[in-house]
């Protein structure tokens, strides 16, 4: 839990630190974002190895169900919110048994398949969603009165919002449920063996996962006031596949700081225009090539094996 | 002699002092020289920062490319003319690739980044209505290129357009079956942003016109082929067809008209005004009609219209600089030559000044049409937006 606190002291800090504002209250509230869905997304890929790359679709789920409740509905944003949870919750709960027996490309491909269909049901479904043009004047999020409208208190919450993903996430992989699904990312038999009942342990993560998704779902629409399918299409299930991948799987941290690298990379990379997505591809390559493991896991264990050889040398 | 002049302490070293005097003078100079530089570009040559963020690259870069190009070429011709209200203008510009979470992103980074004074840009519907909360919030004067009609109405404060509405190019279309008499219609659409809000468009305006939808068809807008939805027209009593689409799928559906041998009068929508649509469908586009801009047939207009000296110049420029004109990069010109006006007038680049005088603009003759506008309408284009085109030996010709 010691990163946990200084993660917190870091985002607790980083307004005072005279940062441009815009790399406050955008970037940082976009990372936050991204923070959210990747270590959502790691509760899966990294520790049971499970691979989603329909991510987008529950993070979707979320933002419609936030965007049409309190748009045609009138709902509180915090009971949207809730409905969206349990929305995403019980498809999750219904897709994990079926999906979840497939392993490997298997998996990948059906993941695939749900977040492509979840695209155009909101394309097609515009009665509902908009459709392509999207859903608009989605109100501000109200907590108990206090009305998150500015660019400071988006900070706030997202940083609250953030912290309570990391906690959860830290606390569910020291649980029984985090031990059993590490079993079950080395060995599904073993595991069993072992009397793990892997289907329901990865029930279980599956809907985690998707409930981290459609939670930032629903903050990103109230933060957007705007909605539509080209925030949750098939390139945002892969960034968040990357971000996992990148940062390191099977760390928490590694997911969040995969988020923050890839969110800080393409804010950086937008003055090269044209080069952008060149730069951000060959960068990504050379990090799967050097470091395999993700950056912050590897450049974790390169620092232990450095600081190792260096207490070694001494008499 | 000197001396007698001088304190005594410093009379037996003239030569040092001379020289701490001259570099003390030097030094006052260079500084003068600096403060004057850094008054001239705080005060007069402070340039005026437009943003701009369009689909530059991605299925929509047919539109964004001659925008961008168009928005280069108009800023580059005012800052050697001297600028607006003796300020340079500076583009800066983000390509959003028609994803309308990039161009949220982009618009935030606008805002609050790069500080800019007023925004052009949303090549897409999508993209422009993604950004409205944001400008709205805001407060930043900004003029969109899109098309959908629910960017304006409601009517929002601070959002502009300049491109004619898919409304407006359904009504044409409607007039024009009813001119003809010409009363059951088959409709046949994408599965885009725009195909989508120009059907409904349709379907809403239809009644008006007495004319009667038979067939409602729709197609993915990355089909290759439209023949099962075209057989099942062809099985209606339809006296006309109409594709509302743009990209290369209204290419397709026209080719399969003709390859199934139906001989029912086409409509086309105006997102196929462009030469690549003529050269796509070939022959089989013979004899279609579509609402078009003004721009597509400029040199035919008669003499005494209004906007004919306008076209020809900007078709002029254009061609000299990147090669054929789109009605798209007619839309950034007319765009900025808005936004020009409006600062003009207002006399500096004050937000609520800028946005109102916008509001106030009459009588702009642009590439689109004649835009009056008022705190009712944010467009302010009049029906001459568009001109009934056949395609006929290849090219276009006004139909009167």
């Amino acid at each position: 839990m010691a990163g946990f606190y200084l993660f917190a002291a870091a985002v607790l800090l980083l307004p005072w630190l005279g940062i441009d504002p815009y790399f406050i209250t955008v970037v940082g509230v976009a990372a936050g974002l991204h923070i959210i869905l990747a270590v959502g997304l790691n509760l899966l890929m990294g520790y049971a190895g499970q691979i989603s790359l329909g991510h987008a679709a529950f993070f979707a789920i979320g933002a419609y169900a936030s965007a049409i409740l309190t748009t045609r509905y009138a709902w509180p944003g915090l009971l949207a919110l809730a409905a969206g949870l349990v929305l995403a919750g019980s498809i999750a709960w219904l897709l994990a048994r079926p999906i979840l027996r497939l392993h490997g490309h298997y998996l990948a491909m059906a993941t695939l398949g749900f977040g492509v269909i979840a695209h155009v049901i909101m394309v097609q479904a515009s009665g509902w969603t908009g459709g392509p043009d999207g859903l608009g004047g989605i109100p501000p999020l109200n907590l108990f009165g206090w009305v998150v409208d500015s660019d400071t208190r988006w900070y706030a919450v997202m940083a609250a919002a953030t912290l309570l993903a990391l906690w959860l996430s830290l606390n569910i992989i020291d649980s029984r449920i985090g031990r059993a699904l590490r079993a079950v990312r080395g060995s599904e038999f073993a595991a069993q063996i072992m009397g793990i009942d892997t289907a329901r342990a990865k029930t279980q993560v599956f809907v985690v996962s998707a409930l981290f998704a459609a939670f930032a779902g629903s903050l990103f629409a109230h933060q957007q006031s705007f909605v539509s399918p080209d925030s949750f299409n098939l390139a945002i299930s892969v960034e968040l596949v990357t971000m996992v991948v990148i940062g390191g799987m099977a760390s928490t941290f590694g997911a969040a700081f995969g988020a923050i690298a890839l969110t800080l990379l393409r804010e950086g990379l937008v003055v090269f225009e044209d080069y952008e997505m060149l730069i951000h591809g060959a960068l990504l390559m050379v990090v799967m090539i050097i470091l395999p493991q993700g950056l912050f896991v590897g450049i974790g264990q390169g620092l232990r094996r450095v600081l190792a050889l260096v207490l070694s040398r001494q008499p | 002699m000197r001396s007698d002049y001088l304190p005594a302490s410093r009379a037996g070293t003239p030569a040092r002092l001379k020289l701490r005097d001259r570099l003390a003078i030097w030094r006052t100079a260079l500084l003068a020289m600096l403060l004057g530089l850094v008054v001239t570009w705080a005060g007069a040559a402070e340039p005026i920062r437009i943003g701009a963020f369009l689909a530059v690259t991605g299925p929509a870069s047919f539109l964004g490319d001659p925008e961008l190009k168009t928005l280069q070429m108009g800023i580059a011709e005012i800052n050697a003319q001297g600028g607006v209200i003796g300020r340079p203008l500076e583009l800066i510009h983000y390509d959003t690739g028609g994803n309308a979470r990039e161009a949220v992103n982009f618009v935030k980074r606008l805002i609050r980044k790069d500080n800019v004074d007023l925004i052009i840009g949303g090549t897409t519907s999508g993209d422009s209505l993604a950004v409205i909360p944001e400008v709205e919030k805001a407060g930043m004067p900004f003029i969109s290129l899109a098309a959908a009609v629910e960017i304006i109405e409601p009517v929002k404060p601070w959002v502009f357009k300049v491109a004619p509405t898919d409304r407006m190019a359904a009504a044409r279309i409607l007039a024009d079956l009813r001119q003809r008499n010409l009363t059951r219609l088959a409709l046949i659409s994408g599965d885009g942003g725009f195909d989508k809000s120009g059907r409904e468009q349709l379907l809403a305006l239809a009644p008006q016109y007495g004319i009667t939808l038979v067939a409602d068809e729709f197609y993915g807008n990355k089909d290759t082929d439209m023949s099962a939805q075209l057989a099942k027209i062809r099985a209606t009593d339809a006296q006309a067809i109409l594709n509302f689409g743009f990209g290369q799928a209204p290419a397709i559906v026209t080719r399969n008209i003709k390859q199934l041998g139906i001989t029912l009068p086409l409509y086309h929508s105006h997102g196929v005004a462009s030469r690549t649509f003529i050269e796509l469908a070939g022959d089989a586009a013979e004899g279609a009609r579509l609402p078009a801009a003004a721009l597509v047939v400029a040199e035919q207009l008669p003499d005494g219209d209004p906007q004919k000296p306008v076209l020809l110049a900007y078709q002029q420029r254009y061609q000299a600089a990147h090669g054929p004109v789109s009605t798209f990069g007619g839309h950034g010109y007319d765009s900025l030559r808005m936004a020009v006006a409006a600062i003009t007038r207002a006399g500096s680049t004050d937000k609520a000044k800028v946005r109102e005088q916008i509001e106030k603009t009459q009588g702009l003759i642009g590439t689109a049409g004649i835009f009056n506008l008022s705190p009712a309408d944010h467009l302010g284009l009049g029906t001459e937006a568009f001109r009934l085109v056949e395609i006929r030996g290849g090219n276009w010709h006004i139909v009167n």
